[in-house]
């Protein structure tokens, strides 16, 4: 499939920025099923700094907000062709050991509910038989719903409560199947929906590593293993490494952010 | 705190008769009035004051810049006695670096299970920040104290190695400076091989690591919390002595894609970082984002290879406690050598068997936290009372992994000046290493560290120890 | 350089002549208790206006007895300006910036800082006083002296005087502030002999006393005194002699770094200030008016300076 993404996002400020960073994790890879063409990042109100791949091998860039602005805008535009391979990502690769997604994080760190959750699917044939008991248990217990939670809501938290978003449903898959013993981690991206162009945030799935196929992955909130509508960005062990945009500002003042993305055919 | 096993000596084989590398030192010695020497005691202690050589101790607030005691007895050490403690130093160093690298890339040494992967895996001075990163030159750990107990003549063992931020350093240079004023004259009938030249090779040594970007000569910037510090006065005399930029975070910002220090003419880049600030509060952008201490950003422009960073993060899991146990194996495994220099035998408490023999045998050991440093949250088996052996087995039974176990050690001694004249305590060393991508350079010497209290092991100058001059002797 | 050491620097000389400069007011106000009892209490009134430190004094005591006002001005550990405070700021300054002081003149303020703290470290009295005076006045010299004598010619240097100048101008012109309607024209007519005890206080405050009489073969007037201590160049502590030095300094930094700062221009206006004009014209347009002219663009300078060398970023 061959889809088309435009992402923007805007950051307005009430008074003027003096200094201000932000780590972008926007530069899809081609591999895994996806060859990314033509990508471009334009920013303006502040300025890249430069481009590193961190240590799980995600494009990132480190941009510095210009001296005295009340706008950045970082618009990412570009065509990824994929294919579908049925949520299957395969071998590891890149120095990150696998053991490091057997770690808990700050949000996936396990509690009663969590260890509850990952009881109640663990008498399954197999990893992957018990990986989609999983997506499925989490899909009705934990109902899509915005504005209940943002990106620090710990996944005990959100589950305990019995709402979220893609982000939430991520780490409560992921903190759970760490407890089963499997190594999980988060994936940050594109999705095409059906009959909507216009989204007002990124999408977020999970990855979970079995020993007969590799990663494989889960969209909790979708109920499915991504196909080839699903573009892979980022990774990492929960959000925190995975997050589209990571910020650090100084000095008061409110800040608004807004995101127009569009994925489109 | 007392240890009443025989131990060796440094300076006495028996009563009057000095052992071989003192004889000089003893000749001279015998030839001065105590009531002299007390009084040149006292004066460097005055001159130390005055040219504020102070550290603060952490937990108490009021008493802010203390001095460590200095004794002005030296420590000797023959030529012979070093030039093998030195094989064994730059052993041991290159196979840290060694393994760092490889920790943070393939991790072979797990792969074939010579580590244990759980000790990486759970350990907190593993950075994930760090994997795949190989900094300039391949070196990780530019500067290294490495501590050094003695037990008899030939026989040393590391008691634990410093892979972070060793400090002391200018003790260890100021040190040697007083003993030249007060006491020239011992100087010149005894070949003491110098120390000084330390400050220019720490320069040397971190302009040769500095980023390929860098054409010119390189900047070099000291990186200090500030002046609340318990080092910081270590951190201005060190910048002071490289004649580099003695920076705190607020001085440096990012600025086309290096990491920049604010001067009355504007950002200028800094090439060579040698920080000492914790990994933990480096950059509030990836570790701790309550940090004031750290530079936003710096780690970002470090992985894109445009700044060096002295010590590389996450060196800690090199010293950690946990895996002291098996640097053995660890030099083994990346020398294809034995290592030269023992070990203390350990305990991890991690291990039921170990646990077991631990706690049947508290009395006699001595437990130390697996993370922890400055001689706190430590149990000394023999010196403490029954209750205390009680609340620290309920420590250990409860958290059996944070901590690890050891044998006191009979450690030498050498004297220090008392009232009454010469008495014996006991002492450990910390030689300076310093690693560069050509080099590794080890400072004849180091700090000697001293338990003023008799008969005490307690060396750490928060808990009342003293310093040294470490005196290592021509051929 | 850094600009955070250009600041450290700049504030740890204003600091050390502020404390020099609390210690000769107390001095000032020492000698007049003595020597005419009866205004001993108008005085050292007068003495902690011109320290800046009326409402934080008048928050803790009801009257200006000497020993509440000795002891407030030296050695209490609340107000900022205090001496003892002032020293250790002056003290945290020095060793923020140790990496660009010689190891004299790090080790003079070291030791100056730890004498006058051991001997504030009880309460001042009456027999106590002379000798603290005495040991701030020649410790901070030592300081003074060390700078001389040992510091390289550079930006360095110049960051270190600019801060003693700025700080010196400000005091200069806040004793002149406090005191001026005695050296107004109106205020001979009265024809006392309180006039010459008050012109005398001023002199004094400023350590010049002697040179003034020297100079003026012991013949005073107000007008001269007012002469003296705004006009006159080769007066070490007149405001045109501080301005003359802060322009000399900023001029070495602007040869030094190759470029010049607003805060140079600012230092130009203020000294044609002081050129342009001789005493009767100042006394014309106002004595008051000049003096608040006057502290306000050194205040403007000061800040301007901090601004242009990136002090605090």
């Amino acid at each position: 499939m061959r889809l088309r993404i435009s992402h923007k996002t805007t950051y307005n400020y009430d008074t003027p920025v003096h200094y201000a960073l932000q780590q972008l994790r926007l530069r899809p890879r081609t591999g895994h099923g996806q060859t990314v063409h033509d990508w471009t990042t334009e920013i303006s109100g502040a300025t890249r700094q430069l481009s590193f791949e961190d240590q799980y091998t995600n494009q990132t860039d480190l941009l510095l907000a210009d001296d005295g602005t009340t706008h950045i805008e970082v618009h990412c535009e570009g065509i990824v062709e994929t294919t579908d391979t049925a949520g299957v990502i395969g071998r590891h690769k890149g120095f990150a050991p696998l053991w490091l997604f057997e770690n808990e994080t700050a949000r996936t760190k396990p509690g009663p509910e969590l260890r509850r959750l990952a009881r109640d699917v663990a008498n399954a044939d197999d990893t992957l038989a018990q990986m989609h008991a999983l997506s499925a248990t989490i899909y009705e217990q934990v109902t899509y719903d915005i504005g209940k939670t943002d990106s620090t809501t710990p996944a005990e938290t959100a589950l305990a409560a019995g709402h979220g978003v893609c982000q939430d449903h991520a780490h409560i898959m992921i903190a759970a199947a760490r407890l089963l013993g499997h190594p999980a981690r988060y994936i940050s991206g594109y999705l095409l929906m059906e009959g909507l162009v216009e989204q007002d945030a990124s999408h977020a799935w999970c990855e979970v590593w079995t020993d007969s196929l590799g990663w494989v992955g889960f969209d909790v909130s979708n109920r499915i293993c991504p196909d080839d509508r699903y573009v892979r960005v980022a990774t990492g062990r929960d959000y925190g490494d995975a997050a589209p945009i990571l910020g650090i500002r100084q000095g008061m003042g409110q800040e608004d952010l807004h995101v127009a993305l569009q994925v489109q055919q | 705190m007392t240890e009443s096993k025989p131990h060796l000596d440094e300076m006495f084989v028996s009563e009057g008769a000095p052992r071989a590398p003192y004889e000089l030192y003893h000749d001279w010695f015998s030839g001065e009035d105590i009531k002299h020497l007390r009084r040149k005691s006292a004066e460097a202690e005055a001159f130390f004051r005055r040219i504020g050589i102070t550290f603060n101790v952490y937990g108490q607030e009021d008493a802010d810049e203390r001095l460590i005691p200095f004794d002005i007895v030296p420590r000797v050490i023959s030529a012979r006695e070093w030039a093998r403690l030195e094989r064994g130093i730059e052993q041991r160093v290159r196979a840290i670096n060694a393994f760092l690298h490889d920790i943070y890339h393939r991790q072979e040494i797990l792969r074939a299970g010579r580590v244990p992967k759980e000790l990486i895996a759970g350990n907190e001075a593993f950075l994930p920040e760090m994997i795949g990163v190989s900094p300039p030159g391949g070196v990780y750990t530019h500067i290294v104290g490495v501590d050094l107990v003695r037990t008899g003549p030939d026989e040393f063992f590391v008691l634990e190695d410093n892979a972070r931020t060793p400090s002391g350093v200018s003790y260890m240079l100021e040190n040697r400076e007083t003993m030249l004023q007060m006491f020239p004259e011992l100087f010149t009938n005894m070949k003491v091989r110098p120390v000084s030249d330390y400050p220019r090779a720490l320069r040397r040594s971190l302009a040769a690591s500095a980023p390929p970007c860098v054409t010119g000569k390189p900047e070099v910037a000291v990186l200090t919390p500030g002046i609340h510090n318990s080092a910081y006065f270590e951190h201005a005399f060190l910048a002071d002595q490289m004649g580099a930029e003695l920076v705190e975070s607020t001085d440096l910002r990012i600025t086309d894609g290096r990491v920049s220090m604010r001067t009355t003419q504007g950002y200028k880049p800094v090439d060579v970082l040698y920080r000492r600030v914790d990994d933990a509060y480096l950059d509030p952008l990836t570790f701790n984002p309550e940090s004031l201490l750290g530079v936003p950003g710096i780690m970002d422009v470090y992985r894109a290879g445009n700044i060096t960073i002295a010590n590389a993060p996450g060196t800690g899991i090199a010293d950690d406690k946990a895996l002291y146990s098996y640097m053995p194996d660890i030099v083994e495994f990346y020398t294809g050598e034995r290592a030269i220099l023992q070990n203390v035998p350990t305990w991890r408490c991690s291990e039921p068997d170990a646990l077991k023999y631990v706690l049947d045998n508290l009395a006699d050991l001595v437990v130390k936290e697996v993370h922890g440093s400055g001689g706190y949250g430590m149990l000394v088996g023999p010196a403490a009372s029954k209750r205390e052996l009680a609340t620290f087995e309920k420590k250990l039974r409860a958290r059996p992994a944070n901590y690890i176990a050891q044998p006191t050690l009979a450690l030498s001694t050498v004297p220090i000046l008392t009232q009454k004249g010469l008495a014996p305590r006991h002492v450990d060393l910390r030689p300076f290493v310093l690693v560069s991508p050509n080099e590794i350079n080890i400072t004849p010497g180091g700090l000697t560290r001293v338990a003023l209290k008799k008969g005490s092991l307690v060396v750490n100058s928060s808990q009342g120890g003293g310093t040294k001059d470490t005196w290592v002797l021509g051929e | 350089m850094l600009g955070r050491t250009a600041g450290g620097l700049f504030w740890m000389f204003r600091y050390l002549e502020r404390a020099e400069n609390t210690a000769r007011l107390i001095e000032t106000g020492w000698r007049i208790a003595l020597t005419r009892s009866e205004r001993a209490e108008t005085e050292w009134e007068s003495v902690v206006t011109t320290a800046g430190l009326r409402d934080a004094f008048l928050a803790k005591y009801d009257s200006f007895d000497p020993q509440s006002v000795v002891n407030f001005l030296l050695r209490d550990r609340d107000t900022p300006s205090s001496v003892l405070c002032t020293l250790s700021a002056a003290r945290s300054n020095a060793r923020m910036v140790r990496t660009a002081l010689s190891s004299e003149v790090w080790e003079a303020t070291n030791e100056c800082w730890m004498a006058i703290k051991d001997a504030l470290s009880r309460p001042v009295t009456t027999r106590t006083l002379p000798e603290i005076l005495a040991a701030i006045r020649y410790r901070t010299a030592v300081v003074r002296g060390a700078l001389h004598g040992t510091m390289l010619r550079n930006d360095i240097f110049a960051f270190a005087r600019l801060g003693t100048f700025i700080e010196r101008a400000d005091n200069t012109a806040r004793i002149l502030d406090v005191k001026y309607y005695v050296l107004l024209p109106s205020a001979a007519f009265v024809g006392s002999s309180m006039d010459n005890t008050q012109w005398e206080t001023i002199l004094r405050s400023v350590s010049a006393d002697r040179a003034f009489r020297w100079l003026h073969a012991g013949e005073s007037s107000p007008l001269a005194i007012a002469d003296f201590l705004i006009l006159d160049q080769r007066m070490p502590r007149s405001l045109a002699f501080c301005c003359a030095e802060i322009g000399d300094n900023l001029a070495m930094l602007e040869r030094e770094y190759g470029e010049r700062s607003p805060c140079m221009d600012l230092a130009q206006t203020l000294c044609q200030g002081f050129m342009s004009r001789n005493i009767d014209e100042i006394f014309e347009d106002g004595l008051h008016e000049f003096l608040s002219d006057t502290l306000s663009a050194a205040a403007c300078l000061a800040g301007q300076i901090e601004q242009d060398f990136r002090f605090n970023g």
